[in-house]
């Protein structure tokens, strides 16, 4: 485009001045890659060294001797805390709480975006507000009132079990995280339909109405098929966020054996007792993040798009 | 609209006009519906939809609004293992207040507050600067970039405890960096920041800024891909220079990503917890400690609960400060 004003300067050095830029910008950007790699690469190559190579090898190398003994330690055999069965059974709680809390939230989220966007009221944007609000406040600021609750509800249930030998999930830990991030994930859940059907056309909708189609009917039919992409970020954001949620997770599920995974990793990284195994550690670490990278790398985009939609609309 | 308004009662709540298309469907199809049942049906089709989001609203009331005013509450006891419901003044204000202004040497408090400071402040600045500067970058079309974008986004999807973990390793001066280039020969490099209290934080600032800052990217260059190319022709054929044309143009009209930006940070450095725990496990001596972390050893390990809910509510009103102007600017009615 500088050609138009200074055609002899473009020709004598334009081509060199933009290669050597080209160079730099390059060269920047393969900088800041190997930033945001290198402490993949570092927990990946140490999990796969044995404790010998970590002690007396440099930490970039590659293993001399790979081995996946860290990984099936981490996997069955470490110690959390006093128990040394390894992470699976953590693994599993997260499992067993992620799904149902994802999947409530998510078909809460949509139908209360459904009610806010086509069956208006008044005063649905004040509703919508304070729903809204609720998934930016700290949770400290309702951290002790709800394990007050939480405490409540277990004792009721272990007094259920007393009585009739069954506590219906009163007390459960990961029946008490399902609820929790229910509860505190509804604003973002909501947030996302109420912006996703804001764009649905309103006349669909009324035409099916007029064609005698309810409330439900509408939502099945007409809504739930058109939302497959909003479904989709919206579950990727739920997933990554309880799966990698720690501050509930340690209040409520802290210690024994119903920690989820993040608060049973960080046990297993912070015992003291004995030879510190960097290589199990690491191990556990890359077996803690894999289902979100996997997620991430199978569905990057939607998880962009979930994360913007977080962040740039209200 | 008025039209139908009597025999669909639901229809009221369209605050829009209806278009064309929907008003003649309706003259069609408006005769056969007059069964007998119809309005108790009706009224229950009415109501429906406050039914299905009235779950939802009333665990919100509850859950959030409900609970921070039963925190606001305890502050203002003197709760210490267990709660405690008999008002007794702001003493736990008090004791901040003190603890901020009067301890020698400084409290857990103070610390907890300086951090946030440091890190609140390095966390956005860097985010901002770095998101910034690698979307101006991979915006020079790029050949590889599908690569690039996802290499610097991914940390956004570790949990805060892995990275944490990463980090710490990476950071270690007997396991990490400091021993990675002493064996190859620059013996003099000394680096334990995660070890020296005067500058643990920092490195929780680089490890937060590691995860958040590939996330500003994204920000930014969905910001520069939606800018009016015609606009940037028109400056480079009046002869702008790049930095020109960035400083002058792009930059001012990437605003509004700007202030997103600085919202998504602002929300992140305030609720930052696990990283803290994670990386440094406090520090030494709680010299790492950010007032999330303040809040949960107070509340529930120093049995300071009148303490801690206090700092909570203190959390509370800094991140409303800053949330609530935005959320109104974003939900008002626009003008049409």
């Amino acid at each position: 485009m500088s050609a138009v004003t200074s055609p002899a300067r473009q020709a004598s050095s334009g081509v060199s001045a933009k290669t050597i830029n080209r160079i730099v910008i390059y060269g920047l950007l393969a900088l800041f890659a190997l930033f945001y790699l290198m402490p993949l690469f570092v927990m990946l190559v140490t999990s796969f060294k044995t404790m010998d190579e970590i002690q007396n090898g440099n930490m970039l190398a590659l293993p001399q001797s790979p081995t996946i003994e860290p990984w099936f330690k981490a996997w069955g055999e470490t110690c959390v805390g006093l128990t040394c069965a390894g992470i699976k059974g953590y693994f599993w709680n997260s499992i067993k709480m992620v799904v149902p809390a994802v999947l409530i939230s998510t078909l809460l989220g949509a139908l209360n975006g459904y009610v806010l966007t086509k069956w208006r009221f008044r005063g649905h944007t004040l509703v919508f507000a304070m729903m809204l609000f609720a998934c930016f406040i700290p949770f400290q600021s309702v951290l002790l009132p709800m394990a007050t609750i939480l405490g409540s509800i277990g004792r009721f249930g272990a007094s259920l079990r007393n009585a009739t030998g069954f506590n219906f999930g009163l007390g459960n830990s990961t029946v008490n995280l399902v609820f929790v991030h229910v509860v505190y994930g509804l604003g973002f859940t909501t947030l996302f339909f109420r912006n996703y059907y804001e764009a649905f056309p309103t006349e669909l909708i009324k035409a099916a109405q007029v064609d005698g189609a309810s409330f439900f009917q509408i939502f099945r039919r007409i809504m739930l098929p058109n939302s497959m992409p909003i479904f989709v970020v919206t579950v990727i954001y739920q997933f990554t966020n309880i799966w990698n949620d720690f501050l509930f997770a340690s209040a409520y599920a802290g210690t024994g054996d119903v920690m989820p995974m993040t608060v049973a990793l960080n046990n297993v990284v912070n015992t003291s007792t004995g030879v510190v195994e960097y290589n199990v550690n690491m191990a556990a670490a890359m077996i803690a993040a894999l289902p979100t990278l996997i997620v991430y790398v199978v569905a990057g985009r939607y998880f962009v798009r979930g994360l913007m939609a977080g962040a740039v609309k209200g | 609209m008025r039209l139908c308004a009597g025999q669909f009662p639901t229809n009221r709540y369209w605050d829009e006009p209806m278009s064309t298309v929907a008003e003649t469907t309706i003259k069609l199809t408006r005769g056969p519906d007059t069964r007998p049942s119809a309005t108790v049906r009706s009224r229950l089709q009415d109501l429906l939809p406050k039914i299905v989001l009235a779950p939802s609203f009333a665990a919100t009331i509850v859950f959030v609004y409900g609970f921070i005013l039963w925190t606001i509450y305890l502050s203002f006891t003197n709760s210490k293992t267990f709660p405690s419901y008999d008002i007794t003044g702001a003493r736990a204000y008090q004791r901040l207040w003190r603890w901020t202004f009067e301890s020698d040497p400084p409290s857990s408090w103070y610390t907890s507050i300086t951090n946030m400071g440091i890190f609140g402040f390095l966390y956005i600045l860097i985010c901002l600067a770095l998101g910034l500067f690698l979307a101006i970058l991979l915006d020079q079309k790029i050949r590889g970039e599908g690569v690039l974008r996802p290499i610097y986004l991914y940390p956004m999807a570790l949990s805060f405890i892995v990275t944490g973990v990463a980090w710490k390793w990476f950071l270690d001066p007997g396991l990490g960096l400091e021993q990675t280039l002493h064996q190859w020969g620059w013996t003099s490099f000394h680096f334990d920041w995660i070890k020296n209290k005067d500058f643990v934080i920092y490195t929780v600032v680089i490890a937060g800024v590691w995860q958040a800052s590939g996330f500003i990217m994204a920000m930014f260059l969905a910001g520069l891909r939606g800018i009016d190319g015609e606009i940037m022709k028109a400056a480079q054929i009046d002869g702008a220079s790049t930095f020109q044309l960035y400083r002058r143009i792009v930059i001012p009209l990437l605003r509004p990503v700007f202030l997103s930006a600085f919202i998504v940070l602002a929300h992140l450095a305030i609720k930052s917890y696990d990283l803290v725990v994670a990386l440094t496990s406090g520090g030494p001596g709680g010299s790492a400690w950010l007032p999330s972390n303040f809040m949960y050893e107070f509340t529930f390990k120093r049995n300071e609960m009148a303490v801690g809910s206090a700092s909570a509510v203190i959390m509370l009103m800094t991140l409303t400060a800053i949330i609530v102007p935005y959320l109104y600017s974003e939900l008002r009615e626009k003008p049409r």
